[in-house]
């Protein structure tokens, strides 16, 4: 069994790696997780993004909640914001999606053009 | 909705809304009194009188872009299919509690679903606010206090890929243990 004991030692081993992040270099991931969201399958697709960050150690990267995002037809919406590009919006997505999402567009630079709004519309 | 855990996660986000900086979840499934219940109580900013009554209604809600919230009247239509039922508290500047009530066994009750799942992504997304969450099945229960967490882990972000992976398999075994005789 996991105890909040191992913490102690996440806590050190992190702290010798981070080298302090500043919030404007890192890429965002924010899901809606309004009411529409959220009986749409808003919260795996939000684990599935938290699954793929941690598993890939990516360091950079921040994954926040929004609100209705005013689609609801099309959630869960997903928004990613690389810094110095412009901001990515993802419609109908689901936990697979999510994962090629972050090989793809977060790892690779690739934008998923078939997973877009724009591809939706 | 297709688990309570979502309505769950739903009803959390308006104590967020609401400005808590603390939340207590209480899930209870007691197959003695055949109930499963939950009780989530914030010190957010709270509602007036008047909004409390007429929260239940769906062309009201607290948000000034569209004119229906659609997140109590589902809890509470889900809650009364099942024979039970919810209650809601609220005093402006102090905080709100909603309870809510479902018959256990009855064949209506949408199942509890992905608890851990609805809880990582709750917690690593609102690190400043201190969640008590406590889930209990008939004598076995368990208790998380991001307070706790927060202590031990400093100044390391509850999203840092070492902590989420941590946290994501902690809440899956203490929810598991629940089960197990």
């Amino acid at each position: 069994m996991k105890s909040l004991a191992d913490l102690e030692a996440i806590r050190k081993k992190t702290l010798d790696q981070v080298t302090l992040r500043k919030d404007e270099d890192s890429v965002r991931i924010v899901v809606g997780m309004a009411t529409c969201g959220i009986a749409a399958g808003a919260r795996p697709v939000m684990n599935a993004f938290m699954e793929e960050v941690a598993k890939r150690g990516l360091e950079n990267v921040t994954i926040t909640q929004t609100g209705c995002i005013g689609m609801c037809r099309l959630e869960p919406i997903v928004e990613i914001m690389v810094p110095g590009k412009e901001k990515v919006t993802y419609v109908k997505m689901s936990p697979e999606k999510a994962a090629r999402v972050v090989a793809e567009h977060i790892v690779n630079g690739n934008v998923v053009a078939e997973y877009t709004v724009g591809a939706a519309e | 909705m297709k688990e309570l855990s979502l309505h769950i996660l739903d009803i959390m986000q308006n104590s967020i809304v609401a400005g808590a900086d603390r939340i207590s979840l209480t899930l209870v499934e007691d197959s003695h009194a055949d109930l499963l219940s939950f009780r989530i109580e914030d010190n957010g900013k709270g509602m007036p009188k008047e909004m409390v009554q007429s929260v239940m209604n769906p062309f009201v809600t607290g948000r000034t872009t569209r004119r229906v919230g659609l997140g109590i009247p589902l809890l509470k239509a889900a809650a009364e299919l099942t024979g039970g039922g919810i209650s809601l508290s609220s005093r402006e500047g102090e905080g709100t509690v909603i309870e809510a009530r479902f018959g256990l066994s009855h064949i209506d009750r949408q199942p509890l679903g992905d608890m851990a799942g609805t809880m990582l992504g709750i917690l690593t997304s609102y690190e400043d606010i201190v969640f008590i969450y406590t889930h209990r099945v008939d004598e076995q229960e368990y208790t998380l206090n991001t307070q706790e967490m927060r202590d031990i882990l400093g100044d390391v972000s509850f999203s840092q890929p070492e902590v989420m992976l941590w946290l994501s398999e902690y809440l899956n075994e203490n929810e598991t243990a629940l089960y197990q005789k």
